[in-house]
């Protein structure tokens, strides 16, 4: 018979064994997906990608009008729905942790978080772009900032939380008025993990796609502001890796690796923060 | 065996609190100023009366019909087992309880004759008199300079130079001045535990309070560490009125003047700290300083 033990140390090496094969298995299609990317990326990247507008098909170009509009509309969509998910945040983890109110604020945010993003394009194209009458930049933003505000929220809410309730009553014990305790005690002590979920939910939304189609479109052109149909990289990839012209598809390809790069940046360095963050205060 | 050692206890171990007979309760009025052969032991002013307090959280009762007068200018100690309501009571002193919804007190603290529980008292005016440190050290994530400077500011517009003087001053009271005088902008969460207590109390009496709360100072502290808090407590009383709450009946022993026993949330018995360490009255604190229970 086999002993106890002997069995445990089977069953044990049995299912590391498992859970590794599971590591491998994820990691395999994100490094193909990665290789992929880089060997049909990497040869389409050239500095006219960056000061060039999009081409008509046949002539050379890069995709310094979509880089722009993108970075413009995830600016504005992060400047609305930054400080709409810090105050949010803070509502539900000082003011009214415990209300109803909170209780019905969570659940909605939850759902928004979860909603898929062509949802959101199609609200924002019948509240904005019909009432206008045209696909523009500011309704690309809003949509951005809808998809934002839950991500910003939910990080805001737990990273409070994460303050003990002791450094508040030690605050308040030295007289110190309700939001005096929030703004300088529990917002620095959380500071790190605020900033990174914002710096998430700029990596959330400068990938998407769906919203921006409803609402700022594409521009083969420059736009002179945000009141015109914008481009921006999701899109244009989007429509130029659908194209049956091999130079579009170079530059879609070049474009998802843009992406991909800065995406990746940003959420190595909300690592590096929040990392940080962690090792000088708790 | 376990038959020798039971009966080789001098006394039953009682499981609960017995309210004392009516006759015995008027051979002791206790409660509220200690007395001693019909003098009272008190000799200076009570600096708080409290008067009929009972406390709630949300429907459990967790102080009942508390009556006690701390005196000024001493260390008063609350002792008693887990959960009998010494930290509750000494939240109520500053009213540091209302952070949290469902948190009620009825009844009257009179500090300075002032009702503290009034609706009309301001709680930042009565925090800066009544000062308090926590259990676990609670320093903020700024610098040790700010953290003193915080709780002044909430108080008191001082010039640069008024500010440098007032964060050495409390630094030196607290006795935490030489060790990190060179390093003022550093992390105050970067000091050591008991340095970080000592900064907690330097933080407290910055604010130049009155009365000093102190809900087990040292308990989670090494020994050098809580015998620096102690020397330091013991400095301060010429200053401030102290109450401290502890878990270490040796602490109470030999820092406080007064001794409340706590048990169930009543009040048991409040006399010279020598009375309740050698001639108890009643029997649960006898059995609780004995080490019975608790």
């Amino acid at each position: 018979m086999i002993s106890l033990y002997t069995r445990r140390k089977v069953s044990n090496h049995f299912w590391l064994i498992m859970s590794f094969l599971a590591t491998v298995f994820g990691l395999f299609w994100l490094a193909w997906l990665l290789w992929t990317l880089l060997s049909h990326g990497l040869h389409a990247i050239h500095w006219t990608l960056f000061t060039q507008a999009t081409p008509p098909p046949g002539s050379n170009g890069g995709l310094a009008n979509a880089i722009v509009g993108s970075l413009a509309m995830t600016a504005v969509g992060m400047l609305i729905g930054t400080p709409v998910g810090i105050l949010a945040g803070t509502f539900l983890s000082e003011f009214g942790r415990r209300s109803h109110l909170a209780a019905v604020i969570r659940f909605v945010s939850d759902i928004l978080l979860s909603a898929p993003s062509i949802v959101i394009g199609v609200f924002v194209y019948t509240i904005i772009v019909l009432r206008t009458g045209h696909f523009s930049g500011w309704a690309g933003a809003v949509a951005l900032a809808l998809i934002a505000i839950p991500v910003v929220l939910r990080t805001t809410e737990d990273m409070m939380r994460l303050v003990p309730d002791s450094t508040r009553e030690a605050a308040a014990a030295l007289g110190a008025p309700q939001w005096k305790v929030v703004v300088l005690i529990v917002y620095r002590a959380a500071r790190s993990g605020i900033l990174t979920g914002i710096l998430l939910a700029v990596a959330r939304i400068s990938g998407e796609t769906a919203p921006l189609l409803f609402t700022a479109l594409n521009n083969q052109f420059w736009s002179s502001g945000l009141d015109r149909p914008m481009a921006n990289l999701p899109v244009v990839i989007f429509q130029f890796a659908m194209s049956p012209y091999d130079d579009w598809q170079h530059l879609a390809w070049a474009g998802a690796l843009l992406i991909t790069s800065g995406i990746l940046i940003i959420n190595i360095i909300a690592r590096v923060i929040q990392g940080g963050g962690k090792r000088a205060h708790y | 065996m376990f038959e020798n050692i039971k009966s080789s206890l001098p006394r039953k171990v009682p499981n609960m609190y017995i309210p004392p007979e009516p006759s015995q309760r008027k051979s002791s009025p206790v409660m509220n100023t200690p007395e001693l052969n019909g003098q009272p032991v008190v000799e200076s002013v009570a600096k708080i009366s409290v008067r009929n307090l009972s406390f709630f959280y949300g429907r459990h009762q967790a102080l009942h019909d508390i009556t006690l007068d701390i005196p000024e200018k001493r260390v008063t100690a609350f002792i008693g087992p887990s959960g009998c309501g010494k930290s509750t009571l000494l939240r109520c002193y500053n009213r540091v309880y209302e952070m949290y919804p469902g948190h009620s007190a009825t009844g009257e603290i009179l500090i300075d004759g002032t009702n503290i529980l009034a609706r009309s008292m301001d709680l930042n005016r009565l925090r800066a008199k009544v000062g308090m440190v926590f259990q676990k050290p609670t320093p903020f994530p700024m610098s040790i300079y700010d953290n003193i400077a915080f709780g002044v500011r909430m108080h008191e517009r001082l010039s640069r130079v008024e500010m440098n003087d007032r964060v050495e001053w409390a630094l030196r009271k607290a006795a935490l001045w030489d060790e990190v005088k060179d390093k003022l902008k550093d992390s105050g969460t970067a000091l050591s535990g008991g340095q970080q207590q000592r900064l907690c109390i330097a933080r407290g009496i910055a604010v130049k309070p009155e009365v000093l709360l102190l809900d087990e100072p040292a308990s989670a502290l090494d020994p050098i560490s809580t015998l620096k808090i102690e020397e330091l407590i013991n400095e301060l009383k010429s200053d401030y009125t102290i109450v401290i709450v502890t878990h270490n009946m040796q602490q109470a022993a030999r820092i406080s003047d007064y001794t409340a026993f706590l048990y169930l949330g009543k009040l048991i018995e409040y006399d010279d700290t020598n009375v309740i360490f050698t001639t108890p009255r009643h029997k649960e604190t006898e059995d609780y300083i004995t080490g019975r229970y608790g």
